[in-house]
């Protein structure tokens, strides 16, 4: 390591970088020191190591120096090396860290990768030895008063200032993303402003307005997002956007709902995947929208629904006469359930398998049944609506019974 | 002198007068409909040449997405109302968000049996870009706040309740009162809290506090630890990562 000698890292003129490398320690032979996180440079003339963490410290070794280099494989809990063995130093070195050092190589680990590279371009400098013909001043060291006389800085601080750079174009390119941002809401703007004009119109003629009109409009809220100013809903249901939705859901969960029964069924545009086809053994006729939002999304990718547009299609499914059925329960649970499916009924099975067990917690009852928590809560709420269950609601769960009073009176 | 606009004759008149005044109107309103037609087209042009140049923005920046949203609000636009809307088809702002309500979902439904249907924003948070995956954007606590709100139309109750430092996110129907909300704020400090505390803190009475800790006992959003040694404590799961700094582990 006394081959070493301090440097600025600035590039000569006439020097060039070929290859850095971060995360690169430097051992005196077999010994560590200090110089255990840096970058490694290659350049024509010299290999220059920079600490990562102190830019002020930085040495250098001619490649003029260099014997011969050895690749050392990566083992358990090692790096990748190279090894470099060295001339002895030259009377008229410039100081470096080390005075004296009892090895004559040294290593280099590549914490981070990156030796193969490295090795491949540092063998090309050393045979092609280009320092010979691009002489660089008479010493190879910069002392830091010199520095007068440069008209482009190249080299490490080269480098920090093109990153430096390219930070302010990422900034700058930000503040002109806003600037194109605030630009487009002007726009935006005129057209919220336009569409209440229209919607003040509709509401003054109460009536008047055709169908399609309503269905245009509506359509043209849908596109810029903007509320139903008539209906205050989010445009509620009717956009043809919403009924095409309602259509396609009923599609892919007919099968999902529907108990397997070995059908081969098509569905235009989406591709049923296996996730699909589980939850027809699990469901067994009735899925929550938070599950049917979730399953329909992963299926589709991209494009996806948003959660009002399922809620919009879903509200359409009863009129145009599609084989599901959206059902809000009491508590504001949503469902969607087959046309053919009838809760009423379930409640009767329900009633059975909580007789069996003497009493049983929605919990409970969810992993017999295999259906979610949600939905058994729901079907036990209802059979107690119905008179079929009795609940002991109790600091260890609520927990229902077979209404007894009813049944034994 | 004749008197105008009094008898059968006026009243016929007016209302033919009436009549094409509506017309009219009815005119004006589909003159603006193609106006907005049309304006909807080059707007339309418009976001693609802004999406062309920015739509990584989006994706890459929570700042860039947040001044996004408070633009939108501030116009009276919602760019999430519907995947079929511009926002979403050219700019994509949708995919973003619909995807991650998506995740919020199977975070909350895995960790549920643990929770009880509460947890807090960071831990979501936390739990979620784990599931996003080492290369996947960053996620933002405005970004899982807006994703929630969009959640909480699907009907099985999510919805948010600001406790001192932090958001707890609940994902189940079950009905918290304000009580309900004020006690768990107080627990918020150390994970747990006693109906002293409650007395004292919030000077009610002891029926009062025992109902509010039975119902989120019930709800499965507390944990009654009995054998303390002074009194009873309920402890919440949902701030137990807070507490211990410690990642949880989603259940199966």
């Amino acid at each position: 390591m006394d081959r070493f000698s301090w440097t600025t890292g600035l590039l000569e003129l006439g020097e060039t970088l070929v290859i850095q490398q971060r995360g690169v320690r430097l051992s005196d032979g077999e010994e560590k020191v200090k110089f255990d996180s840096g970058v490694l440079l290659l350049s024509t003339h010299r290999l220059i190591w920079r600490d990562q963490k102190n830019h002020e410290c930085c040495i250098a070794v001619p490649l003029s120096q260099i014997v011969f280099i050895e690749e050392q494989a990566a083992g358990i809990g090692k790096s990748a090396k190279i090894v470099v063995h060295l001339h002895p130093a030259s009377s008229n070195k410039e100081p470096g860290p080390f005075q004296s050092s009892k090895y004559s190589y040294v290593k280099l680990s590549f914490k981070e990768h990156g030796q193969i590279e490295f090795y491949r371009r540092l063998s090309e400098e050393i045979t092609q030895r280009r320092w010979e013909s691009m002489p660089t001043g008479q010493a190879m060291q910069v002392n830091k008063d010199s520095q007068a006389g440069r008209i482009r800085a190249v080299g490490i601080v080269g480098i920090e200032r093109k990153l430096e750079e390219k930070r302010k174009e990422t900034d700058k390119n930000i503040s002109e993303a806003f600037e194109d941002l605030s630009k487009l809401m002007e726009k935006a703007k005129e057209m919220v402003e336009l569409s209440k004009s229209i919607a003040n119109k509709i509401k003054e003629k109460q009536g008047d307005i055709t169908e399609d009109e309503t269905i245009r409009f509506k359509s043209y809220l849908l596109s810029m997002g903007i509320a139903n100013p008539v209906t205050r809903e989010t445009y509620g249901s009717g956009t043809q956007y919403h009924m095409q939705l309602a259509k396609q859901l009923a599609g892919i969960l007919q099968t999902p709902l529907e108990p397997p029964a070995g059908r081969d069924y098509e569905v235009p545009g989406l591709f049923l995947s296996p996730v699909l086809c589980s939850l027809t053994q699990e469901q067994g006729g009735i899925m929550s929208l938070t599950e049917v939002y979730c399953l329909v999304n992963r299926a589709r990718g991209l494009e996806l629904l948003s959660p009002e547009d399922l809620v919009n299609a879903c509200k359409m499914l009863e009129s145009l006469k599609l084989p599901l059925r959206l059902r809000i329960f009491d508590s504001g649970v949503m469902v969607i359930e087959l046309q053919s499916h009838n809760e009423e009924e379930m409640v009767a099975a329900a009633l059975e398998t909580v007789s069996e067990k003497g009493s049983l917690t929605a919990d409970e009852f969810a992993k017999l049944v295999g259906m979610s928590v949600l939905l058994a809560k729901e079907r036990l709420l209802l059979a107690e609506k119905m008179g079929h269950l009795c609940r002991d609601d109790s600091v260890e769960g609520l927990r229902f019974y077979p209404n007894l009073f009813l049944t034994q009176s | 002198m004749h008197r105008r606009g009094v008898g059968a004759g006026a009243i016929a008149r007016r209302k033919l007068t009436e009549a094409k005044y509506k017309e009219r109107g009815t005119v004006l309103a589909e003159d603006q409909l193609a106006q907005m037609s049309k304006q909807l087209e080059t707007f339309r042009t418009h976001l693609q040449a802004f999406a062309s140049k920015h739509k990584q923005e989006i994706r890459r920046s929570p700042e860039f997405r947040l001044q996004f949203q408070h633009m939108c609000a501030a116009i009276g636009v919602d760019p999430l109302a519907s995947g079929k809307g511009f926002w979403a088809e050219v700019l994509g702002v949708g995919d973003f968000y619909y995807e991650l309500g998506v995740q919020i979902i199977e975070v909350c439904l895995a960790l549920r049996h643990r929770n009880g249907g509460l947890i807090t924003l960071e831990e979501l948070q936390q739990q979620v870009l784990k599931g996003r995956g080492k290369f996947a954007q960053d996620v933002s606590a405005d970004d899982l706040l807006r994703a929630i709100r969009k959640l909480k139309v699907l009907g099985s109750g999510f919805g948010t309740i600001p406790v001192g430092g932090t958001v707890l996110v609940r994902s189940v129907p079950a009905e918290l009162s304000m009580d309900h909300s004020v006690v768990l704020q107080l627990a918020e400090k150390k994970g747990f809290v006693t109906v002293s505390e409650i007395r004292e803190s919030l000077g009610w009475e002891t029926e009062r506090a025992k109902q509010v800790l039975e119902h989120l006992l019930k709800e499965g959003m507390a944990w009654l630890d009995a054998q303390a040694p002074a009194e009873p404590q309920f402890w919440l799961p949902a701030l137990f990562s807070e507490l211990h700094g410690q990642e949880g582990t989603a259940g199966p």
